[in-house]
């Protein structure tokens, strides 16, 4: 059995924003369902009563003292803008029309 | 070739601060090295001619000092340059200048050295042989026709080739050590934590390690003592002091390893490397034995599940972090035609601007995140994360490092494991579990299989960084380092 359909990479794809081709899907889906069942090993392990491990640092809660420096000037941020208006990033629309 | 591209970087440190060469007459031996031969190799994404000359002109006037002052380096594409371009190999960040240098980019600068330019690698440092670069592949300076390691396979063909002594490259999952076992230099990743992520471009967050390549041990080890500690712009950046891992490459290369207890992973041992590679192992370890120090076989049985756990943990960790690549604040924006909606805009730009490999791992991320796969998935890895550290920590009490091949096979050719992505994937079976795990490692040639290199691993507990470079040192001085065919 699939462990990933077609139609669950789409849905995937257009959470993660990604405006995919109907030909990307094919191929994603085949490969995606190959890795996946490569992965899924990770369930042979019994592992119920063991702590995840999110970073291998045991740092927690790093406090430093609030001691301003420079930073970027608005010029500086915006740059890379790939469009700015009046000191701003320029976006397009949020809302729809109706909205 | 001139004599100066030869040179190891401790050599010319040493003979820029005689007198006996200028920092500018490195740099331009260097730069015309790159112009007889990046066009076959491609090892660079950007060469910062004028940058570079200025710096080395600003070391010959006496206006810059430093450890390394006046060698030359190379610097991987995923980490930030002010006003020089860095892409992280990616059409979403073409021609971006970041307004700002990483951490290590000014520790490279405050020990002197001479930045030459940005070098290619996978995409977003995804892969292991440079074939998902958005400008082309790498060529592997001992042939041309095979790959030469990746995610950092630019990094390590421009040290090979003699384009650059030592460059930096960053490792999540083997993506310094696998391109130093495939070019026949040195790859070493710290301790994560050891080196700073500020101005790293974000892959897996808490994989992600900056460290040196370099054509031997001693040379890793000055550019690693260059750029490493603490860092208080990285909060994740380990607030204790570097251990001395110049002394200890200098103690290794003495040759004596009396009382040093390697320990070779049983579950490494056998399935999965080519002859070619497992022979050059023995070989090695029979020098190393030679050399005083005792084998011990351990087992870490959980290590043959650190491949499937970081295949959900790095991409999962990836999905996040590229979120930030909407089209707003820097890069590529598609499609913004006044009409369409910013979601209709962000997911134009970002299909446009990622590659498949990238796109698979962001959508295998968010997969292996969402409700109802997330405790299979992720949280189950997460899990596993833990019994491979304990395997380790088993491990080091009863041996001072970890040896194993750095990756199973020799550069092969390109084209040969891109149809299935999970055969890519296999390259870094050996240099995975310490990633999860966080200690240090550092791959080292040991010699040729068909005529092509291969690297020895040496894996190191946690902060104990010198302890790798000291067994490095000593296998070097034993084998020697390679020397690639003239290009």
């Amino acid at each position: 059995m699939a462990a990933i359909t077609r139609e669950e990479v789409a849905h995937l794809a257009r959470l993660s924003r990604l405006a995919v081709t109907e030909e990307e899907l094919d191929r994603f889906a085949g490969q995606l369902d190959v890795i996946l069942q490569s992965v899924a090993r990770v369930g042979e392990v019994a592992a119920d009563d063991i702590p995840p491990t999110s970073h291998s640092v045991p740092l927690t809660n790093v406090y430093r003292d609030d001691v301003p420096v420079p930073c970027l000037t608005q010029e500086e941020a915006l740059s890379g803008a790939p469009d700015a208006f009046e000191g701003r990033f320029r976006v397009p629309r949020i809302l729809d029309e109706e909205d | 070739m001139s004599d100066l591209t030869k040179m190891s970087a401790a050599q010319l440190a040493k003979a820029i601060a005689g007198k006996e060469a200028s920092a500018v007459e490195v740099a331009q031996a260097h730069l015309d090295r790159i112009d007889a031969v990046d066009e076959r190799v491609h090892a660079f994404l950007h060469v910062d001619r004028e940058g570079a000359l200025a710096a080395a002109a600003a070391v010959d006037a006496g206006e810059v000092t430093g450890p390394l002052a006046g060698v030359p380096v190379a610097v991987k594409d995923v980490i930030a340059t002010k006003g020089v371009p860095t892409t992280a190999a990616s059409k979403i960040l073409e021609g971006w200048r970041p307004p700002y240098d990483a951490t290590i980019v000014e520790r490279l600068r405050a020990a002197g050295t001479v930045m030459l330019g940005k070098t290619n690698m996978d995409e977003f440092a995804m892969g292991s042989s440079t074939e998902y670069s958005a400008y082309g592949a790498t060529n592997n300076p001992w042939d041309l026709g095979r790959i030469p390691g990746g995610s950092g396979g630019g990094s390590a063909a421009a040290i090979a080739a003699y384009e650059a002594p030592l460059a930096i490259g960053t490792d999540t999952g083997g993506s310094i050590r696998q391109p130093g076992a495939v070019t026949g230099t040195v790859g070493a990743k710290p301790t994560y934590g050891g080196t700073s992520r500020y101005g790293l471009i974000a892959f897996s967050s808490s994989l992600d390690t900056p460290g040196p390549c370099a054509r031997n041990v001693e040379d890793a080890a000055l550019l690693h003592a260059a750029i490493a500690g603490h860092d208080w712009r990285d909060s994740t950046s380990i607030p204790q002091p570097v251990p001395d891992v110049v002394g200890a490459a200098r103690l290794g290369a003495t040759g004596d390893l009396s009382g040093v207890k390697l320990g070779v992973v049983k579950e490494f041992a056998g399935d999965g490397s080519e002859p070619g590679v497992l022979s050059a192992f023995h070989e090695s370890l029979e020098a190393l034995v030679k050399l005083g120090a005792e084998i011990v076989e351990v087992s870490c049985p959980h290590f043959q599940y650190a491949l499937p756990a970081y295949y959900l943990i790095a991409p999962s960790e990836a999905s996040s972090n590229l979120a930030r690549f909407d089209g707003v604040r820097y890069g590529l924006r598609v499609g913004d035609d006044g009409n369409r909606s910013l979601e209709e805009v962000m997911s134009l730009t970002r299909e446009a601007g990622f590659g498949p490999e990238v796109k698979r791992r962001i959508i295998l991320g968010t997969y292996a995140l969402s409700s109802g796969y997330y405790d299979a998935y992720y949280g189950q890895a997460q899990k596993v994360r833990t019994l491979i550290t304990r395997d380790f920590e088993a491990a080091f009490e009863r041996v001072d490092v970890l040896v194993s091949p750095t990756t199973p096979f020799v550069a092969f050719p390109f084209g040969s494991r891109t149809s299935d992505p999970y055969q890519m994937y296999l390259a870094d079976l050996f240099t995975i579990p310490t990633n999860l795990y966080g200690g240090p490692a550092i791959s080292v040639p040991c010699g040729l299989s068909e005529g092509l290199p291969v690297g020895f691993q040496v894996m190191a507990p946690t902060l104990a960084d010198d302890r790798m470079y000291r067994v490095a040192a000593a296998l070097e001085s034993s084998v020697g380092t390679l020397t690639p065919p003239a290009l």
